[in-house]
């Protein structure tokens, strides 16, 4: 129970014009941990976080935060701070005032929000940028007074709203390990809102995918990649091959046309399925070795691989991703290892 | 041919707008009493006008109800307009609304119905009511500079505040109105301007012994013509057309930094 810094419990989110932002949402959240938000837009992940931070009330549910209940608490006196995902900064204010706000606010003596702030202001390798205008600044520069600003609370519960979105990829990356040194340097919970699959990868202790208001999956990072719940999933992160089949028995699928060895067990007999596959899975093998064959149709080079599109006889068409150049046009062969193979129920719409 | 044309109209139009004034002008600098002949050059009735105590009691009064007026609706309207912006749609529209209609009421409407709110109330008519009926008319005017602003500001700044601990009135006045200060400083200076500027509401509301420059110049010539109205209006046109100036140029570098959010 203690183990939880904030839990989530049976959380819904009606808006006022009937759309349903979150569904029933179950989420217990560690401490220390870095948590990450994942799902396409109006998945009801930045929802999520505003009821964490006060800014939204749940319609249902209740919202428990070191043990205590605080749908009621208002957001200035929640122990938890907000990096917004446009900053939010105070634009009359220069960069010191700026990061000392909420220390000023809280009566906090003077020398200690001088030190405070200085000591912040290092971890976020901007020295020396006391007396500038935050106008003035650039969007990364930006992003870390955002992110001082936060932290100089020193808070239980840090929240994080696409951070990241409005910087340019190397300057993305850059921060992405900086954020996650802080987390680790400091130990506060960190929970990340983002639709990046990539940064939620590299970044996460733990993943939690959510579509249309509903939560898909909660995981590590590594399994929500090797073993996606769902097709949903597995065609969030990363790229997949979804394919209809049908479960024979035990360890063996149908599908293009094919009886195919698995390791999945466990479902009903010709119990129809998805069967997701990773490009990169797929090995180009010689004709005859082949468990299915196809022709070239495209060929792109991505830098380390190139990704390649296969029509096979059937019809379907395949992605590959492989560090070996094909040629378009050409027939390849192709197979899948049966541990490379998730079988997965699929999902019934309503 | 067509272009030296559309210059000539042009002045046309810039001379009949500005000709009544420009004679004022001329005429307040007249040595001579008299509207029809030049008597030369002189500052006297600039002079005179201020030996008359009858003229520098009403530009005290002017400049009292100016700047109490437009400081106190400033404030009620600043808040209004925070108020009015966090409403939902419906009652936004609604309330935005019902509070222009005074801007566009005719202003002896405006006039007569506060002079009969007030001898209906048995409040007696002076300066009291003259401030009353100043911040009454001022409110929209501010409330009208205000919200464009709120509209280009960043709501989230809103709730930084309140994520870094400061109550919602704090993170109003210590975030949101530094936000919206130019907006807060225009309308400020326009409410200054009209209040100035007014004499039919100002008419009807004042009372004995309580008049503004605008009234002094009604009863002065009404008294008979005398160059010393020329030299009040030219000083009165002056300060008025600074100020306006100022506020246009206010409203429209604020337009220009940022695109306004529609509702």
């Amino acid at each position: 129970m203690s183990d939880y810094i904030i839990q989530l419990n049976n959380i819904s989110k009606v808006f006022e014009d009937g759309f349903v932002a979150l569904d029933n949402l179950n989420l217990s959240i560690k401490k220390n941990e870095f948590l990450t938000l994942l799902g396409p837009s109006g998945c009801g992940k930045t929802t999520t976080l505003r009821i964490i931070g006060g800014f939204e009330m749940p319609t249902e549910g209740e919202i428990v935060f070191q043990g205590q209940k605080i749908n009621d608490l208002p957001p200035h006196k929640r122990k938890v701070n907000t990096v917004f995902q446009k900053y939010a900064l105070f634009t009359h204010l220069n960069v010191f005032d700026n990061v000392a706000f909420g220390l000023k606010i809280s009566k906090t003596p003077k020398n200690e929000i001088k030190e405070r702030v200085r000591e912040m202001l290092n971890l976020v390798n901007l020295q020396g940028f006391e007396k500038r205008q935050v106008e003035s600044l650039s969007g990364g520069q930006q992003q870390r007074v955002a992110i001082a600003r936060a932290l100089v609370n020193r808070p239980e519960v840090l929240l994080l709203d696409e951070p990241l979105g409005a910087l340019d990829l190397k300057m993305r990356k850059d921060m992405q390990i900086e954020l996650k040194k802080m987390q680790e340097k400091l130990g506060i919970t960190f929970i990340y809102v983002t639709h990046d699959q990539e940064e939620a990868l590299s970044m996460s202790d733990s993943i939690v995918i959510l579509n249309e208001g509903i939560v898909q999956q909660i995981d590590t990072p590594i399994n929500i990649y090797n073993e996606p719940k769902n097709a949903f999933v597995a065609d969030f992160i990363g790229e997949s091959n979804i394919i209809d089949g049908t479960m024979l028995q035990d360890k063996l699928v149908h599908f293009c046309n094919k009886d195919i060895p698995c390791i999945d067990t466990g479902f009903a007999k010709n119990e129809k399925v998805d069967v997701v596959i990773r490009p990169e899975d797929i090995d180009i093998k010689n004709l005859s070795d082949a468990q299915w064959t196809g022709k070239v149709t495209s060929v792109i080079f991505k830098g380390v691989h190139y990704d390649i599109t296969v029509e096979s006889s059937d019809g379907f068409v395949w992605l590959l991703q492989n560090t070996d150049r094909q040629y378009e046009g050409d027939t390849i062969g192709m197979s899948v290892d049966p541990d490379d193979i998730h079988i997965m129920k699929k999902v019934i719409d309503l | 041919m067509s272009k030296s044309l559309k210059k000539a109209y042009l002045w046309l139009i810039i001379l009949f707008l500005y000709a009544p004034i420009l004679v004022l002008m001329v005429l307040s600098f007249n040595d001579s009493r008299s509207r029809a002949t030049w008597g030369g050059f002189t500052f006297r009735w600039y002079i005179e006008l201020f030996k008359d105590r009858d003229i520098l009691l009403a530009l005290y009064y002017t400049l009292a109800i100016g700047l109490l007026s437009s400081v106190i609706a400033t404030i009620i309207g600043t808040f209004a307009a925070i108020g009015i912006f966090g409403y939902k749609k419906l009652s936004y529209s609604l309330v935005k609304n019902i509070s222009y209609i005074p801007v566009i009421n005719a202003d002896i409407v405006t006039g007569v119905s506060l002079m009969l709110m007030f001898v209906f109330l048995g409040i007696n008519q002076g300066f009291f009511t003259l401030l009353l009926a100043h911040i009454t008319f001022n409110i929209p005017y501010i409330i009208f500079s205000v919200l464009p602003k709120l509209h280009q500001m960043d709501i989230h700044v809103y709730e930084a505040a309140l994520d870094l601990g400061a109550n919602p009135f704090m993170s109003i006045i210590k975030v949101v109105i530094p936000e919206i200060r130019p907006g807060i400083i225009t309308g400020f200076l326009l409410a200054f301007t009209l209040s100035i500027d007014d004499f039919v509401i100002s008419f009807f509301t004042s009372g004995p012994g309580v008049t503004n420059l605008s009234i002094e110049i009604y009863s002065m010539a009404r008294r008979g013509i005398n160059p010393k109205i020329n030299a009040l209006s030219t000083l009165m046109f002056v300060v008025v057309m600074a100020l306006l100036l100022i506020v246009n140029k206010r409203s429209a570098s604020n337009t220009e930094k940022k695109v306004r959010r529609d509702i």
